[in-house]
């Protein structure tokens, strides 16, 4: 087992770290140009789609663009991530 | 040829206006002939932190709107030879200049000074698009903070999508003792955040503020840190290769004296 020392050490993250998270986290979004307008839109298609196969609770369906390491590790992405709790699977879907 | 440089930012108080006083300045110093143009209509500082406010009797809308030559408006600063300023207008708005007519003013003062550089108001509206319209070139200030970064960002697109590509970024108002500490955004994380290719870095100097109260750039004050690293940003803009500053004079105490005792201090 490795042990990190700096962890024990340290318990609440540098403010410099924290500042960068936020700032790559906003600029994302600044960059992608998206407007609510566009994920609203997103949104709604996907939900005609999924609709079709299964029952989805429409008002816990969430959409989001954010960010996540690349496949290869060496950077980081963009990435629209959806959160979609499904109630119930339609039996033609299967 | 000279060429047009315009200083710019979107957030406000980051040090644009600073930037351009000493940078001015400076080239005056190495003997350039220089104008530097304050378009902030409605807030012009640019004189104040030149202490050339008592001087101004012609503005840049005066000569837009052809009231009196160009020539007319310019203050020679009695200090620095080659040095010239063309204040805003501080009771009229933004929308008394249009882009084109900046691009006129920047052709006419290219034709006899070295570099023109523009103090650009903060936002993105009507004062930016006058500002940048007539530039070769631009350089983004920012300071280490979270707000000012995501600014400068915006920009960035912004110079690019109005052909003004390469940006060079300058960040200001560092604290290495609190870079050092964590506590602070360091210059690499803003680089590479930004992916732009960096100019140079100010230190927060309070010999700024000293040097604003009395209207007398801090470039000419041999014991400022900051004046030094604008006196090297001044040489790089005229294509000399001069290295970073080595802000760890800055550094804490700790930081000294573990250097002292040969300890690594990443
Ligand atoms: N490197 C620095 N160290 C300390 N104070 C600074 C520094 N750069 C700028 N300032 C101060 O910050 C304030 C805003 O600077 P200014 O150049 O007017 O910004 P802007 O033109 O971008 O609005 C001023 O009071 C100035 O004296
Ligand atoms: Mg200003």
């Amino acid at each position: 087992m490795i042990l990190d020392l700096s962890k024990l050490f340290k318990k609440t993250k540098n403010s410099k770290d924290v500042a960068k998270e936020r700032l790559k986290l906003v600029l994302i979004h600044d960059r992608a140009n998206v407007s609510p307008q566009f994920l609203e839109m997103v949104k709604s298609e996907i939900i005609k789609v999924i609709t079709n196969y299964m029952e989805i609770d429409e008002d816990s369906l969430d959409i989001q663009l954010t960010r996540t390491k690349s496949d290869d590790g060496s950077g980081v992405v963009p990435a629209l991530v959806a959160n979609i709790p499904i109630k119930n699977v339609k039996s033609s879907g299967r | 040829m000279g060429e047009v440089i315009v200083i710019t930012s979107g957030k406000g108080g980051v040090g644009k206006t600073t930037t351009v006083a000493n940078i001015g300045t400076g080239l005056a110093l190495m003997g350039k002939k220089v104008v530097l143009i304050d378009t902030d209509i409605g807030l012009r500082n640019l004189d104040v932190v030149l202490g050339l406010e008592n001087r101004i009797v012609y503005d840049i809308v005066d000569v837009v709107e052809g009231f009196c030559r160009t020539k007319q408006a310019l203050i020679k600063d009695k200090r620095f030879e080659g040095l010239f300023l063309l204040p805003a207008a501080q009771t009229r708005d933004k929308n008394a200049i249009n882009p084109h007519q900046m691009i006129q003013l920047c052709n006419e003062l290219r034709e006899e000074y070295d570099y023109i550089l523009i103090d650009c108001p903060a936002g993105i509206e009507q004062g930016f698009k006058n500002a940048i319209a007539g530039a070769d070139r631009a350089i983004v200030v920012t300071t280490p903070e979270v707000s000012a970064v995501r600014d400068a960002d915006r920009i960035i697109g912004l110079l690019e999508a109005n052909e003004l590509r390469n940006p060079k970024l300058l960040v200001n108002r560092v604290r290495m003792d609190m870079v050092k500490r964590g506590d602070m955004m360091s210059i690499d994380d803003i680089i590479d955040i930004l992916a732009v290719d960096l100019l140079g870095v100010v230190p927060d100097d309070e010999k700024i503020v000293i040097s604003t109260n009395r209207g007398e750039p801090a470039i000419t004050d041999s014991k400022s840190v900051a004046g030094q690293a604008f006196r090297n940003i001044a040489r790089r803009i005229t294509g000399e290769n001069v290295p970073l500053l080595d802000l760890e004079a800055d550094a804490g105490f700790v930081h000294k004296l573990k250097k002292l005792l040969g300890l690594k201090t990443s």
